[in-house]
């Protein structure tokens, strides 16, 4: 069936989209692949879970529970990819810097590690969730046969996952001397764009302020729902008409990531250090 | 201070008593109403009712808005304040039928 095919192909590709970026940012690190099959396992784990208690979720604070549960999931995620960035960048300078530092970056590398799986898996949550509701909302339906239903998803998750998997390839394709820049650089904008989603959710909830809704609209140009805006919703976080308060999230972690790096990149290059 | 505690703590009882909740039920896979007019430049507290045995979503890319609405319950969604003109939404679970439009007016 392709409505079930197309969703799950949506949700798929965002996920693999974040799981492509990761896995090559940190494809210097040694058994990064064990820590980014544990993710996306424990997320899938994770979604059947969510699926399951939706209605208990929802029904949390008010009803807003989901909107919280959401943007709690995104908020650890932006924190997470922030780190990794900031990390990232002091440890490019220890890579070339005295032996004697090597006991400390593999330790640090195990932590690094770890905030890989936990990124990933929150990303295969809370896709990996909307799909599984969505599916059984389709079968339960009644109208559409419960073995059409998942074969079209299976070739969503199939294709979602070929994308993802094309777009790795093509990272690895980058020259080393930019591949660490090219990737920092997308993980900046998938962090920045969850920030974006995060400040929505709570808008929805109504627990901040949506200051200007819209700021802008570019609905008629390059609307959200068009393959192009898709896209770029899934890799930049682009929203054609967003709220004034979406922008500050999106400016404030655009802003304060890169300073971060920055920062630690001083530091670790000072001689004091 | 207490009291002033005591008046912010009240503050959100106010505004919903101020703005009246609006209903949008869902039954059959359908929205009713599925035309659903609201007053422009205010914030609403749309109130999705889901009668129907399957979870639906509320869907609109107009109002930037997604929120799952597991079977046989309510759940609040939070709209606007909206510049006057048609905002359409979707049940996405079931794009078919349910579908609707919210005019601020």
């Amino acid at each position: 069936m392709f409505g079930a095919a197309i969703i799950v192909l949506r949700e798929t590709f965002e996920a693999a989209l974040l799981i492509g970026i990761v896995a090559a940012a940190t494809r210097s690190i040694a058994g990064r692949g064990r820590w980014v099959a544990g993710g996306v396992l424990a997320g899938l784990a994770g979604a059947c879970v969510v699926a399951a208690l939706t209605g208990q979720i929802a029904a949390l604070f008010d009803g807003v529970g989901q909107e919280l549960f959401n943007a709690t999931v995104l908020g650890i995620a932006v924190i997470l990819l922030g780190c990794h960035n900031v990390w990232m960048s002091a440890h490019g300078v220890e890579l070339s810097a005295e032996a004697r530092q090597m006991g400390r970056d593999v330790s640090d590398g195990r932590r690094e590690l770890s905030a890989i799986l936990v990124v990933i898996s929150l990303a295969v949550l809370r896709e990996g969730s909307e799909t599984a509701l969505f599916l059984y909302g389709l079968m339960s339906n009644g109208e559409v046969a419960a073995p059409a239903v998942l074969s079209g998803g299976a070739l969503g998750l199939l294709v979602g996952a070929l994308l993802g998997l094309l777009l790795y390839a093509g990272l690895l394709r980058i020259p080393m001397k930019w591949f660490f820049r090219v990737t920092s650089f997308l993980i900046l904008l998938l962090a920045a764009g969850m920030a974006s989603r995060m400040a929505q959710f709570l808008i929805q909830a109504d627990m901040i302020p949506g200051l200007a809704s819209p700021l802008w609209d570019m609905s008629a140009v390059l609307p959200t729902n068009s393959t192009a805006g898709t896209f770029l919703h899934a890799l930049a976080g682009y929203d054609a008409a967003p709220m004034g308060m979406q922008v500050l999230f999106y400016a404030v972690a655009l802003i304060t990531i890169p300073a971060g790096m920055w920062w630690v990149q001083r530091s670790a290059s000072s001689p004091s250090r | 201070m207490r009291r002033l505690l005591l008046m912010l703590a009240l503050l959100p009882c106010l505004a919903v008593a101020a703005d009246p909740d609006y209903v949008l039920t869902i039954r059959d896979h359908r929205f009713v109403p599925a035309e659903l007019r609201v007053p422009a430049g205010k914030k609403i507290k749309l109130i999705v009712d889901n009668q129907d045995a399957t979870a639906e979503e509320f869907e609109s890319h107009a109002l930037n808005r997604e929120k799952v609405i597991p079977p046989k319950s309510k759940a609040p969604v939070f709209i606007g304040p909206l510049k006057p003109g048609q905002y359409p939404f979707v049940g996405e679970f079931h794009e078919k039928t349910a579908n609707g439009v919210i005019i601020a007016e």
